[in-house]
């Protein structure tokens, strides 16, 4: 395989603790090596330029039935946007849904090398796998929803944490998904009766168990088997004024757990897109940002890590699995509204939303987002995401990346606010002056999720051993630069690596590359009794049959799996 | 104003796409630069010139920029597209998309259109000498921004799913209209001068539909209110009026609530 | 010596049953039985052995007969219609795999096709009305669990969907539905006395091609505003009560089919039907799911959607994606003469399109591919026969809940035969060669 030599770039890598020295990059069969290990390596003039591992991004929503209601219910998102084919590049289509082609070029073009689905319908998941199959470049893996899932409601129900985690395990393999993800727990099943849970206490109609049960035991079951990441959250009352306190209440079900994982990660608990869950006030009249107090909590406790779920002001599609919240919201702006129930799982529910900077609250959540990673102690904990697409396509990464360095372009943005007043009013961002510098933002966009996906032995970094997933972005941190012009330079990498193939050349895509998907095949004891009640329960009330579930082989053609011995 | 005419000089064997007939893509533009701007046949990328002859000489800028067509352009799909200002006018039947998109700006066809002329028209002018396909003034599938703001003015008939989601604007038929009228419409005013079918103002939130000549079936969700004199835009009469769509969701003003009206003329 | 293959998945209609059993001979060349399908789906698999099946693909001579040709000759034939056209029709992908619509899709990119299916002439207007108004729904085993409203509209899953009913909403017995059928208000809306609304407790006669006028009226009443004396032939009376039966249900189910998507109005009736059950759940829960016909039209659309974003009528011949029925869609491209060769795979234009569409596929280039000997067929210059997804050859297929199941092959294709997946690895490989890709 071919060697590759970076050489003279301005490294930021927080593994090697490398804050914009330059130094060389050595990439050799499809990993980062010592420079000494080359023989002849073909070198890439890095000099002035920007190096930094290969993005990597922990919640989006790219792969999946509920994205692909996205594209298919909204052909206006596609008008004059389309790139035509052109080379080995085959047509890409879609703004805020794009199709799945777009996708991998478009992270590949950011210099992102990993992203992973943050739901996953288990009954659906083929549908999520045919996606990802069809997603080039990008090494991939899915989170199958178990917050609201029948066997799990059943078995934390009565504490039995075993039974729950053999479960997991199951249906880990049977979809093979990475991670056990939880959306507005019992909040959908409850609306598969048109109702909600929306504070933690909020017992579940007929299941009679709480959110907070609910997490608490996912929690414990997670820890049970020793999975490579934490839980991983969206907690109930999403996007109402008011609802930071149920996000501190569910923070607060992670504490006195430790993390039991041989895979790196110091978390117990991963919240995602915490800007919609950091709201206080209690009607839109006077919702006001939280995000202090959120970020108190977040700082002093080290076993809980946060995404931002950034607002990028732009016109685009919510899509998400806490079903009650996409029917309320298009109550509010009478959009069209896709909602898809599944039996014994999830639901899901689909909504396009205009961001509008003349709108007082989308300012506010704009500033929100902002605040969070602004008043974080330790990036490594809190991580660069717009829960694409839901406040904004994942092509504004860096200008969300501009706004965190740059106070003039914070600035620019708030002028641009027909309220500015009230918005200033009702948030802090405009009082704070930290300017993230680009080792941090290497930590909040690469090590940090990395490491918080117990990935951290392949990815997030340059070390030796690590994959050869290396960006080379023309940005040069030490000579004058308008904050436009970081957009420009993470917008548009030069060169990209991928698993040490060189995907994007003089900024143009230059391979297909060979993605991997991951899952993660975890073995616990033999349970009899868990197996009876999943016969049990396809027998009397799946549609399919218990042999017609899994997803098996060529669904995945580069699977890459991750073995836990889980067993006693 | 300078104009430049283009005649036909050859058909395509499918449909041509013309999307490049615009005083925005000829501004400027020298008459061996306006041949070689790209036209459509499938797949094929052909030049303006391949099919027309063209003379005269283009303004500075589309406002100053008038574009004659001539010949049998049945078959030539998008002109006026997305244009900005200017005066395009077409002297055949035409096909589809006629005036798409159009910003700003005068369109007149002497002759037919086929489907989805004006299809999410933001402002300007489209006059059609003879009959409408389905979808004038419509909005593009899936948007819920249709036609916002101009006129469209059709001497003939009209088709079916005029002025979908409409918000503003004018569209005013001469002769008779197809089925669905207003679907979805949030604003903007409709005329009908001659007779309409059924499923006028289906699903309508605001806006206005005015017929002059008969309705086979009246929406069960449009409720007569009363007679009122009409004089709107050249029309005048006494007009029943029918609000509704009592189905759909509606605003209030000042505890009122506001509903689509239509009107349908009693005597002249 | 036989065997049993069980946990089959049938290839024949939306409801994608996956629990049949299939009986084969041990050398897995014959199939003897199969078991749990209905009618349709038993005769889909049996059929599957008749004697006089065709095995390799056919030309059309100038005196009209055929002659057979190599699976060579057929795959030049298909690569060459296709990269000589200027805008080819590559239609139909209903009923095959995902894996054949997936290769199908880069052989359309490649050569600047319109691709469309069956939802063209079938569900394509629901799709339309989806991109308009959104859709509350579900997959089957919500309704199974919980639907105690049933409202069967425009469709006759007797005939159509034979199983349904009992698989999935009437009579079974599922989490909460433990009383069943008894359990249940079953409601069909047809102008026609159909075998479904036999085993209705309300059926209301609509008037044929006012069923935009009488969902109207469901919306007038949910809001509590006064209704004509009679709308779509339906006295008011009986309307309030049809909505306050809804209303009073703890989930209810709307199917619909082709009684709404093909009469007058077309999406805009399924787009009122949709704002029907937006509006029930304000009451209560409510959802609504088309009735697809094909087995894999659903995939068909999932995969289009996925790689170009539109889910039927791709228009890629400016080599990126563009959508508009009207334009776009398979009949308007023939009757307005504006493709030049037609291509069709897994369906039947030459029975469901209109004869004038079916006498340009005769003036045209066109190719086949299909098991069967069809109308299609009939008037195609190539026909090339195909093993059958689901029996002979596996691959994913969508439900009409949008559920991927994947089919199984429970016996062998007759000798030396392609599957739809392998013919058309041979034509993108030639067509790329053709092109100098």
């Amino acid at each position: 395989m071919a060697e590759y030599l970076i050489k003279n770039g301005f490294v930021f890598d927080p593994v090697l603790g490398i804050k914009g020295d330059k130094a060389d990059i050595a990439i050799k069969d499809g990993k980062i090596v010592e420079t000494t290990a080359l023989g002849s390596p073909k070198v890439i003039d890095a000099a002035g330029k920007t190096v930094m591992a290969g993005g990597v991004d922990i919640h989006a929503h790219v792969a999946g039935p509920k994205v692909n209601i996205g594209r298919n219910f909204r052909p206006e998102d596609k008008l004059f946007g389309y790139k035509a084919r052109s080379g080995i590049e085959r047509m890409q289509g879609g703004f805020s849904v794009p199709t799945t082609i777009r996708t991998g070029y478009n992270y590949a073009r950011m210099g992102y090398t990993t992203v992973m689905e943050a739901a996953m319908p288990p009954l659906y998941a083929r549908h999520t796998h045919e996606e990802m199959r069809d997603t080039p470049i990008l090494d991939q893996g899915a989170y199958p929803v178990f917050g609201n899932n029948w066997f799990v409601l059943e078995y934390l129900k009565n504490h039995e944490i075993e039974n729950a985690a053999a479960y997991i395990a199951w249906l880990l393999r049977a979809t093979k998904g990475y991670a056990v993800k939880v959306v507005n727990p019992g909040g959908t099943e409850a609306w598969g009766w048109g109702l909600n849970c929306e504070n933690v206490h909020d017992p579940v109609p007929y299941f009679d168990i709480t959110p907070a049960q609910i997490v608490k035991g996912l929690i414990e079951a997670n820890e049970h088997l020793g999975l490579p990441h934490s839980m991983h959250v969206h907690a109930n009352n999403l996007g109402n004024p008011g609802n930071y306190t149920t996000t501190l209440d569910t923070f607060k079900l992670s504490e006195g757990i430790k993390p039991n994982s041989k895979f790196g990660r110091d978390q117990v608990m991963h919240h995602t897109h915490v800007q919609f869950h950091s709201y206080g006030g209690d009607s839109w009249v006077n919702v006001e940002s939280k995000a202090k107090e959120i970020m108190d909590y977040v700082n002093s406790h080290e076993n809980i890590t946060i995404d931002m779920g950034q607002v990028t002001l732009d016109e685009t599609t919510t899509m998400t699995a806490d079903g009650p919240f996409e029917h309320h919201l298009t109550e509010l702006n009478h959009l069209k509204w896709a909602n898809a129930d599944v039996e014994l799982e999830t639901g899901s529910g689909v909504v396009p939303y205009v961001y509008s900077p003349n709108i007082k609250v989308c300012a506010i959540q704009w500033a929100i987002g902002l605040e969070l990673a602004l008043f974080a102690k330790d990036p490594m904990r809190i991580f660069i995401t717009t829960d694409h697409p839901n406040a904004g396509p994942f092509i504004r990464y860096p200008r969300v990346i501009k706004w965190l360095m740059s106070t003039e372009a914070r600035e620019q943005q708030f002028d641009a606010f027909k309220h500015k007043d009230k918005v200033i009013e009702a948030t802090n961002l405009a009082g704070i002056d930290r300017e993230l510098n680009l080792y941090e933002i290497a930590q909040m966009t690469r090590a940090g999720p990395a490491k918080a996906l117990g990935l951290a032995h392949m990815y997030g970094g340059l070390a030796p051993g690590l994959e050869a997933d290396v960006a080379i972005y023309d940005f040069n941190p030490n000579e004058p630069y308008a904050p436009d012009d970081i957009e420009t330079a993470f917008l548009n990498a030069e060169h990209l690596f991928k698993t040490g193939v060189q995907v994007v050349r003089d900024h143009n895509i230059a391979s297909n590359g060979n993605k991997r998907t991951l899952w993660v095949n975890a073995k616990v004891d033999e349970n009899p009794q868990v197996m009876r009640d999943v016969k049990e329960k396809f027998l009397r009330y799946y549609t399919v049959t218990l042999n017609n579930y899994e997803v098996t082989g060529h669904y995945l053609p580069n699977p890459y799996v991750i073995e836990v011995d889980a067993t006693e | 104003m300078e104009t430049v005419t283009l005649t036909i000089k050859n058909q395509p064997d499918l449909f041509l796409e013309a999307d490049t007939i615009t005083p925005d893509a000829f501004a400027g533009k020298k008459i061996e630069e306006i041949a070689d701007l790209h036209v459509y046949v499938g797949r094929e990328q052909h030049r303006l010139g391949d099919f027309f002859e063209i003379s005269g000489k283009a303004g500075a800028t589309p406002e100053e920029t008038k574009i004659v067509v001539n010949g049998d352009l049945s078959r030539v799909k998008y002109i006026g597209m997305k244009m900005t200002a200017g005066e395009v006018v077409v002297n055949s039947n035409t096909d589809m998309y006629v005036g798409a998109w159009m910003q700003g700006g005068k369109i007149t066809v002497n002759g037919d259109v086929d489907a989805f002329a004006g299809t999410g028209m933001k402002g300007g002018e489209l006059i059609i000498k003879g009959n409408a396909g389905n979808y004038l003034g419509a909005a593009y599938r899936g948007d819920w921004r249709g036609m916002q703001a101009g006129k469209i003015t059709v001497t003939g008939n009209a088709g079916s799913d005029i002025g979908t989601f409409m918000n503003g604007g004018e569209i005013v038929i001469g002769g008779d209209v197809d089925v669905h009228v207003a679907t979805h419409a949030e604003g903007g005013r409709i005329i009908i001068k001659g007779n309409a079918k059924s499923r006028l103002g289906g699903q309508m939130v605001e806006g206005e539909i005015y017929v002059l000549g008969s309705i086979d079936l009246m929406m069960p969700g449009f409720a007569y209110r009363e007679d009122v004199d009409v004089d709107v835009d050249g029309i005048k009469g006494r007009f029943a009026l029918y609000e509704g769509d009592l189905g759909e969701r509606h605003r209030k003003r000042k505890g009122q609530t506001i509903y689509a009206k239509l009107y349908q003329r009693i005597e002249a | 010596m036989t065997k049993t293959v069980t946990d089959v998945i049938c290839p024949f209609c939306g409801t994608l049953c996956d629990d049949l059993e299939v009986v084969v001979s041990a050398d897995n060349k014959e199939l003897l039985e199969v078991y749990n399908a209905c009618a349709i789906g038993a005769e889909k698999f049996l059929h599957s052995q008749a004697k006089d099946r065709l095995t390799r693909p056919r030309m059309r001579q100038e005196d009209g007969s055929w002659k057979e040709i190599s699976y060579d000759e057929a795959i030049e034939y298909t690569a060459k219609i296709l990269t000589d056209a200027r805008k080819p029709l590559m239609y139909g992908w209903s009923s095959t795999n995902c894996e054949a619509q997936a290769v199908g899709s880069e052989i359309g990119e490649l050569v600047g096709a319109v691709m469309d299916n069956t939802a063209t002439v079938c569900h394509g207007t629901s799709l339309i009305a989806v991109q308009d108004i959104g859709i509350p729904s579900c997959t089957l085993g919500e309704v199974k669990n919980r639907a105690d409203r049933i409202l069967f509209w425009g469709c006759n899953p007797a005939h159509a969907h034979p199983r349904h009913m009992s698989r999935y909403s009437i009579f079974p017995r599922g989490f909460f539905t433990g009383k069943g059928h008894k359990g249940r208000k079953v409601i069909v809306i047809d102008p026609r006395p159909t075998d479904t609304a036999n085993v209705a407790d309300v059926h209301l006669q609509v008037e044929q091609g006012r069923d935009y006028e009488l969902l109207n009226a469901f919306r007038v009443a949910f809001k509590g505003e006064q209704l004509p004396d009679v709308v779509a032939g339906i006295p008011k009376e009986k309307i309030y009560e049809a909505a306050d039966l809804l209303k009073s249900g703890r989930f209810v189910i709307i199917f619909f089919g082709m009684g709404v998507t093909q009469s007058l109005g077309k999406n805009h009736n399924i787009d009122e039907a949709i704002a029907v059950t937006r509006d029930l759940n304000e009451y209560t829960k409510a959802a609504i799911m088309p009735m697809r016909g094909h087995y894999n039209v659903t995939g068909s659309g999932q995969v289009w959607g996925w790689l170009f974003g539109f889910p039927y009528a791709v228009d890629l011949s400016r080599g990126f994606a563009r959508y508009n029925p009207g334009e776009t869609t398979s009949n308007d491209l023939l009757r307005r003469d504006e493709v030049d060769a037609v291509f069709v795979l897994g369906s039947d234009p030459g029975a469901h399109f209109p004869f004038s569409s079916v006498k340009k596929i005769y003036n045209l280039p066109s190719v086949a591919i299909d098991p069967h000997e069809t109308p299609t067929t009939e008037v195609c210059k190539v026909h090339v026969p195909v093993a059958f997804v689901g029996v002979e050859v596996g691959g994913c297929a969508y439900r009409m809940d949008n559920v991927p199941i994947e089919t199984r092959k429970v016996v062998e294709p007759p000798e030396g035969m392609m599957t739809d997946e392998e013919f058309l690895r041979h034509v993108l490989a030639r067509v790329k060669e053709i092109q100098g890709v």
